[in-house]
């Protein structure tokens, strides 16, 4: 039977553990709100950003210079670039473990293609790199500021090998901000580019030939769909940590509960030990 | 015909502005310079180009330093989605003044290792800013 004093010791080093993950849920909390109205503030220029886009593309459709852009060629996947956004740090429930767990299997259904990974975010980066998979590139730190200038570097970086022909296709693994309770994996190509498809809501002028205005606009639509990723990401992660840590909190409870409960009774046995050695020792006496 | 039109300028970070203006000057990509729109202007898409855009509202003109992008113009709204948008307020007039002067120094060396469009970019980015400041 543990004693009185080690019962208290283990009783306030849960209590510790419990107000930790209890400001850690708080922050998360915080943070999850400014993640989401990140990710609402860029809406605006993404969709609308899609839909331009998607009206150039129909205006350019039969165009030479569509079919032969650089970053639209289709080619056989034998270099494949994965990028992988991972949190930079842990303690967020399986929010990381899940994303590692889908990037392998992505990369065991391509058996034959060489991978190389773009670690975005500190834990990916850190389970590959024990693994000796090939990695390209890593970006930590980026999901605290959230900077369009981040996303846009991966993605000039994962442009150039593309259009070099060093990989034939990108793809971004990630977490997507489904709602504060799910977080859902999603695989997203992102090279060669798939065009969004839409009608066209006016006949507009166009300053310069459709094809030549799509070319200057497709690199960049790359950047834009990195960068939402990173945001939903990041929201996605505060979402996880969130959680994890409302249920490290409660369950910190539970054990105090229980042990509390040990406790009380480990003293009443005590003391109900000590009257029966001061009552035997009294009827000794008689 | 609408005296004023609206005019929308968003970054991938966030919305910039919104608002309800009489005229604008922004400039457009590759070699078409400048444009400048009024409330029922014909439908148009253009790269937007780097430069110090200015729309005026309430007869009020105000200035920002945008690069990169592309631009919708509808009758009765325009639409500029910048990669980079920056207003006076949030621009590093140091900063900038010392890309200019790398820029210049770049593009005035002869050497065959630089990327000369790169620095004529940079070029742009940095004077566009300094005109925006520099009210």
């Amino acid at each position: 039977m543990p004693s009185l004093i080690d019962l208290r010791r283990r009783i306030r080093s849960v209590k510790n553990t419990q107000q930790i993950t209890k400001a850690m849920k708080m922050v998360a909390a915080a943070k999850l709100r400014r993640a989401q109205e990140r990710v609402v503030a860029s809406r605006p220029f993404s969709q609308s950003y899609e839909k331009l886009l998607a009206n150039v593309v129909s205006a350019a459709a039969g165009d030479e210079s569509v079919s032969s852009h650089p970053l639209l060629a289709v080619r056989a996947e034998e270099n494949i670039q994965v990028i992988l956004m991972t949190s930079d740090r842990g303690l967020a429930g399986a929010f990381n473990s899940n994303l590692i767990k889908g990037a392998q299997s992505f990369i065991a259904e391509k058996p034959g293609a060489s991978i190389q990974l773009e670690a975005v975010g500190r834990k990916g980066r850190d389970f590959f790199r024990r693994r000796n998979l090939n990695i390209s590139g890593e970006h930590v730190g980026i999901f605290d500021k959230s900077l369009f200038a981040d996303a846009d570097k991966i993605a000039k970086a994962a442009i150039e090998r593309y259009a070099n022909g060093e990989v034939d296709a990108v793809y971004l693994v990630y977490n997507e901000f489904r709602s504060v309770m799910s977080q859902k994996l999603s695989v997203k190509k992102v090279l060669p580019i798939p065009v969004p498809e839409g009608k066209e809501s006016a006949d507009y002028i166009f300053e310069q030939p459709a094809g030549e205005l799509l070319g200057s606009l497709l690199p960049n639509y790359v950047g834009i769909m990195i960068y939402a990723a990173v945001l939903e990401s990041a929201a996605a992660e505060h979402a996880a940590r969130m959680v994890a840590m409302d249920a490290a909190s409660t369950n910190a409870a539970k054990v105090i509960d229980q042990l509390t409960l040990y406790l009380n009774r480990v003293r009443q046995a005590s003391i109900t030990r000590e009257i029966i050695e001061v009552v035997s020792g009294a009827a000794a006496l008689d | 015909m609408a005296a004023t039109f609206e005019i929308e300028i968003a970054t991938p970070e966030r919305l910039l502005v919104k608002e309800q203006v009489t005229e604008a000057q922004i400039p457009c990509g590759g070699a078409s310079g400048e444009i400048g729109v009024l409330p029922g202007h014909a439908p148009l898409l253009s790269e937007l180009g780097i430069g110090q855009l200015s729309y005026v509202i309430n007869g009020e003109r105000r200035k920002l330093a945008v690069a990169g992008g592309v631009l919708e113009v509808l009758p009765e709204h325009v639409r500029v989605l910048a990669m980079v948008a920056e207003m006076p307020a949030d621009i590093d007039l140091a900063r900038a003044q010392a890309a200019e002067k790398r820029a210049m120094e770049r593009l005035a060396s002869v050497q065959q290792n630089i990327d000369s469009a790169r620095a004529l970019n940079a070029l742009k980015r940095a004077q566009a800013r300094l005109a925006v400041s520099q009210k």
